[in-house]
């Protein structure tokens, strides 16, 4: 399998008043045209994982790695500028709640417009052709009309697939999706999921879905990454879950509730099975 | 797996005639409330105004006879003026007064008030203008600079002339100011609106010096106007800059940590635009409010300045009606105001369904 990202030994770290803290500390992955998903409770590094590896972490964080290859570019090493020209049009990120990463006073038209425009000359028309199409591939009906709203005039499932149509009009070859379900009602999340899904693979392109929700990640993905405490506890295939060994994993598995089952008390996470104090 | 039609927000009446009627009306209707406002509005100032000048502990009929006149002068006067009738009928005959122009005559200038507010209205309008210009051109650029080098040594260097606009006194200021550029580098003219044999010189149109020569074509005159203007102007544009500029950064730092913000640059758009397109466009809503305020604020006249540079605006007249007990002056100048910060109010609700589509 030939390696879209390949990350080494990947650690970030913030200072606080009581001395630096790392929040991810040197894990090591790769990714390949895969759907690779990346599960973890609040506060384990999954987000900045997910946000280091486009450079995104401001300072005073700082981010470090043995090595962060994508398609043979060392993306620590490289300029600002020449990570601008990664950042949506290689690398590309869906994130979690279309209510607050979408721009409130830009039409939906004019911001995958956008996206496409600060990486490709094109000319207005073609544009606007190009979003339209796009809007289509997301499976919106009326692109035209949806072209010209603005984000609070569509509801959160069209956000979502707008915001997905944004970040892969460049056609990237990564997409990093930050929880782009956890805002979305139950209903509408299966459908935004197999848009993606429908596109990520059609294109061959690298999938990091990172999540809370062990079960929508291992039905959906196709390998696994449990972090824990800005570490990978878990690494293995989506269908091989129930296999795991590590007692984190174990214990979120035992505790999940199962439709039909009669259990007295539902297992809580037992920590002190792994921690050393 | 099958995606439902999505649909957005729907929109009213599939009959286009019928929709295209509704915004119509709807359009009528909504500027009939929006002049019913401004007309309540204006009624509820009318009377603020009245009855504050009413019951302030100042008599307008001494004002007028002064306090050696004999008993029976008084009370023609106090007729004259009307203060034997009820308040509620001197409050309607007021309104009515008003309402046609006729704000009485000023005690102290013997000229009717609405021909002394004609003079100095425009003094102080042209020098808030020129104020508000110089805040805005400059105060907005450097909060947006300050907010997105937070902590640097320019961000820093804006809080500290941020600051300075806050804490400085105006008249020493405008004394300073005067000593520099006029005294001591003669960059530019002294108090007054103009040099005393230009006065005159351009007929009175609009009040505005300015334009006034411009109108008439006399370049001398308005460049001599201009060099009047320009230091209380920048002044007064100092004081507002370091309030927009304050306002500006903190609106910035707010917007700079907005997951859209995130966005834009995940799509890899250059840093100038993520700050103008992204950051900047939404936070044009409060800025209006910020900056109607403090224009409003400077064309109540600031009193200092324009006593330091012998500027006939707004604020001198209303100071010295108030020392004078000229209570015709004084309603007359308060209305003025009143109707200042009503215009600019309404003027940023329309600019905000202009520039906010939430708020449409």
């Amino acid at each position: 399998m030939s390696d879209l990202l390949d990350v080494k030994k990947l650690r970030v770290t913030f200072p606080t008043a009581s001395g630096p803290v790392d929040v991810v500390k040197d894990i090591s992955f790769s990714l390949g045209r895969e759907r690779l998903g990346i599960v973890g409770e609040s506060g384990s590094g999954k987000t900045m994982t997910g946000r280091s590896i486009l450079r995104l972490i401001r300072p005073p964080g700082k981010v470090t790695a043995e090595r962060m290859d994508f398609e043979g570019t060392e993306l620590l090493a490289i300029s600002e500028p020449a990570m601008r020209k990664v950042r949506g049009a290689r690398i590309s990120m869906v994130m979690q709640d279309p209510k607050f990463s979408l721009n409130p006073v830009m039409t939906v038209g004019e911001q995958i417009g956008e996206a496409l425009a600060v990486h490709e000359k094109l000319p207005r028309r073609r544009v606007k052709q190009r979003v339209l199409e796009m809007l289509e591939a997301v499976q919106i009906r009326e692109p035209e009309r949806v072209f010209g709203l603005y984000p609070h005039e569509v509801s959160g499932g069209m956000g979502q697939r707008v915001m997905i149509a944004m970040m892969l009009i460049p056609e990237p070859s990564i997409l990093i999706a930050d929880e782009p379900t956890s805002a979305l009602d139950v209903s509408v999340q299966g459908e935004v999921l197999s848009i993606m899904n429908d596109l990520v693979t059609r294109k061959g392109m690298g999938l990091i879905f990172i999540s809370h929700d062990l079960h929508l990640v291992s039905a959906f993905c196709d390998r696994i990454l449990v972090m824990y405490r800005g570490e990978i506890v878990e690494e293995c295939r989506a269908d091989a879950l129930h296999a795991a060994t590590h007692p984190y994993t174990r214990g979120l598995l035992a505790s999940v509730p199962r439709l039909g089952e009669t259990r007295a008390e539902l297992p809580v996470l037992d920590r002190s099975a792994w921690e050393t104090a | 797996m099958t995606a439902e039609p999505v649909s957005a927000t729907t929109t009213a009446g599939r009959d286009p005639r019928i929709a295209a009627m509704g915004r119509a009306g709807r359009g009528i209707a909504a500027l009939g409330g929006f002049a019913a406002t401004i007309a309540f509005t204006f009624l509820g100032l009318l009377a603020i105004t009245f009855f504050i000048g009413r019951v302030i502990p100042i008599d307008p009929v001494l004002a007028v006879v002064g306090d050696r006149a004999p008993q029976e002068v008084y009370e023609r006067v106090r007729v004259e003026m009307g203060l034997d009738r009820p308040l509620i009928i001197q409050f309607v005959s007021y309104v009515g007064d008003v309402l046609t122009g006729d704000f009485g005559q000023s005690v102290t200038t013997g000229r009717p008030v609405i021909e002394d507010l004609a003079r100095v209205f425009p003094a102080t309008l042209e020098m808030a203008t020129l104020g508000i210009i110089i805040g805005v051109a400059l105060g907005v650029p450097m909060g947006v600079i300050a907010a997105s080098r937070q902590s640097s040594l320019t961000d820093q260097a804006i809080r500290v002339i941020g600051l300075l606009g806050y804490s400085v006194p105006a008249f020493w200021l405008g004394l300073i100011g005067l000593l520099l550029f006029y005294a001591r580098l003669q960059w530019v003219a002294g108090p007054g609106r103009i040099d005393i044999f230009y006065d005159g010189l351009v007929p009175t149109v609009t009040g505005l010096m300015l334009v006034d020569s411009l109108i008439a074509g006399d370049l001398d005159v308005f460049w001599n106007a201009v060099s009047h203007l320009v230091l209380p102007a920048a002044i007064l544009g100092f004081f507002s800059l370091a309030y927009i500029a304050r306002m500006t950064r903190s609106f910035m730092l707010d917007q700079l940590s907005q997951e859209y913000v995130t966005t834009a640059r995940v799509k890899g758009v250059p840093e100038r635009q993520v700050i103008w397109r992204h950051a900047f466009r939404p936070i044009r809503v409060p800025l209006i409010t910020v900056i109607g305020l403090s224009y409003a604020g400077l064309l109540e006249g600031s009193v200092m300045i324009e006593t330091v540079f012998s500027w006939p605006g707004i604020g001198n007249y209303l100071t010295s009606a108030l020392l004078n007990a000229d209570m015709n002056a004084v309603l007359g100048a308060t209305l003025v105001i009143g109707a200042v910060f009503i215009a600019i109010n309404k003027l940023s609700d329309v600019l905000y369904r202009v520039l906010d589509p939430r708020a449409r």
